[in-house]
């Protein structure tokens, strides 16, 4: 039974949240209306059984309770001058008796709406992202929380804070004019990405990965993708963007069962079990790369962007073996990376795959000058300290792993640096 | 909705624009007029920062000092009050007021003051 609920939440969460407040056209009401409807399923289901449409009765009784309480809050706001109070209840009263049309068309409408509404630009990205998984996907406020590394009640109070921002500011509950529906779908790509990176960003316990929650961030990209197809003003590169998204989620998502091993620490690229690989994932990106570079479609910097990094990682998706990487290829994609988004992480990156493919010394001289970039980061003396190991400079090696052992943060990542630093000794 | 438009902008922007460049931000401040239409319900220019008198209380006594309340890089320049659907439409017409400026958007709420 608890399995049944928790799939129809996951399910239809969304779907019914978008219904609701597209008939309240109150987030605050529509959001709590369906808590209760589950909990109200979770007290009387186990005893009377499914209904034969789960969803239409969790729809049912959470217009009830959204009715009830616009009653409610009418009889307490009796100090409000008697017309107005009348007008409103009228008003609310109509809303909720004319359906939505719940038709497929209708409710594709509305679930982008809520979209447009959660992952809107008036919101920090962090609390979109937060705020776009919870009302959009149902995620837990505990799973968000692990998911962004902070403590469930640090969660809670920033998805109230988001709600009533977006309440208090006027953000509309609508779709995006023709005029501004592409850079609204590229923050609605920006808050994705966001919500799939902080999945495998390491934190600062033995916690490596939280891959399951990441994969949340791929079911958005989809649910978007479906509901934009068929939508009419859905501008030419939206499609591309998405697609472009999805497959470097997708690949990078299709390692994470090879990326930690049964002690919990940190398996590097080369060392991963590629059988572990989710291949049928690889599978589906690499078809999707294969249309987005055929010639046929047309791209915009932001789509190139996740272009390029998705063709990284499907370089390394499609080797063999560690041995089998074409480096050389790598090494050049990430150079036009560096040209269309130069930042330090990526000099990083493309650094790592220049040393691969032309040798240690080629790698370090990309390393020049990036520490005032990246003055904290533990990652640059880590791969700084691997190169100059391999270019057999020792001492400079040493020393370099001792900065990045006292940079690291992550328990998993530390130890890792320390078993390296050993070889040395 | 009645939103609040603060618009900041460099000190020195106003005055070290040439003609024509100033003769285009009044346009733009006419496009911005025609697109609100009715929903303008106030807007002004204000004088420079230096006109500015702050008044406050210490220690229960009311006193005058010269200048703004805060010294910002940007000054405070002008301010619209307009009544907008919601912050979207109002968004979209704030987008044809010159590129320069920083707009600060708040909703106004309902506050009664009894009579």
């Amino acid at each position: 039974m608890t399995a049944d609920l928790d799939r129809i939440w996951r399910d239809e969460w969304g779907r019914l949240l978008a219904l609701l407040v597209g008939q309240f056209r109150r987030l605050d009401l529509a959001e709590d209306a369906l808590a209760d409807a589950f909990e109200a399923a979770t007290r009387t289901w186990p005893r009377d059984g499914i209904p034969a449409n789960p969803a239409a009765w969790l729809l049912t009784a959470a217009r009830r309770r959204a009715i009830d309480r616009i009653r409610a809050e009418a009889v307490a706001a009796r100090k409000e001058p008697l017309l107005v109070v009348d007008a409103r209840i009228q008003e609310e009263a109509q809303r909720a008796m004319a359906d939505a049309g719940d038709s497929p068309a209708a409710l594709a409408d509305e679930r982008l709406r809520l979209v447009f509404l959660c992952a809107h630009p008036a919101l920090a990205s962090e609390a979109a992202a937060a705020l776009t998984l919870r009302l959009v996907l149902g995620v837990s406020t505990a799973d968000l929380a692990r998911l962004f590394l902070v403590a469930e009640p640090t969660m809670a109070a920033r998805l109230t804070r988001a709600r009533k921002k977006l309440a208090l500011a006027g953000v509309p509950f609508a779709l995006p004019t023709p005029e501004r529906l592409a850079e609204r779908i590229d923050v609605v790509a920006t808050v994705a990405y966001l919500a799939f990176t902080a999945g495998y960003a390491p934190g600062s316990g033995p916690d490596v990965v939280r891959a399951e929650l990441a994969g949340e961030a791929i079911r958005l990209t989809r649910l978007l993708r479906q509901l934009l197809q068929g939508y009419a003003a859905q501008p030419p590169t939206a499609g591309t963007l998405l697609d472009a998204l999805l497959a470097l989620m997708l690949l990078q998502h299709s390692r994470r069962d090879a990326r930690v091993d049964a002690a919990g620490l940190v398996v590097l690229l080369p060392e991963q079990d590629r059988a572990r690989w989710h291949h049928n994932e690889i599978a589906e990106a690499l078809d999707l790369l294969g249309r987005l570079t055929d010639g046929s479609v047309t791209l915009d910097a932001r789509a190139t962007e996740f272009l390029l990094q998705a063709l990284i990682a499907a370089e390394h998706a499609r080797a063999a073996s560690a041995a089998a990487t074409d480096w050389p290829r790598i090494a050049t994609l990430y150079a036009a990376l560096e040209r269309l988004a130069p930042s330090p992480a990526v000099r990083l990156a493309r650094a790592v795959a220049v040393a691969e493919a032309e040798g240690a010394e080629a790698g370090l001289s990309l390393l020049e000058g990036l520490a005032a970039g990246l003055p904290r980061s533990h990652r640059l003396p880590a791969i700084r300290a691997e190169l100059l190991m391999r270019a057999g400079r020792n001492d400079e090696a040493r020393a370099a792993y001792d900065l990045a052992i006292s940079l690291c943060a992550n328990d998993a990542e530390r130890a890792h640096l320390a078993a390296r630093r050993a070889v040395l000794a | 909705m009645k939103y609040f438009v603060l618009i900041a902008h460099s000190p020195t922007g106003w005055h070290e624009m040439t003609a024509d460049e100033q003769a285009d931000a009044m346009r733009q401040h006419g496009d911005f007029h025609r697109a609100v239409g009715s929903g303008m319900l106030a807007g002004e220019a204000l004088a420079d920062p230096e006109a500015a008198t702050t008044l406050r209380h210490k220690d229960g006594q009311p006193t005058l000092t010269d200048g703004p309340f805060a010294e910002t890089a940007e000054i405070i320049g002008g301010f619209y009050l307009i009544d907008a659907p919601d912050l979207d439409t109002l968004t979209d017409w704030c987008r044809l007021l010159p590129k320069g400026y920083s707009l600060e958007i708040r909703p106004c709420i309902d506050v009664s003051v009894p009579a």
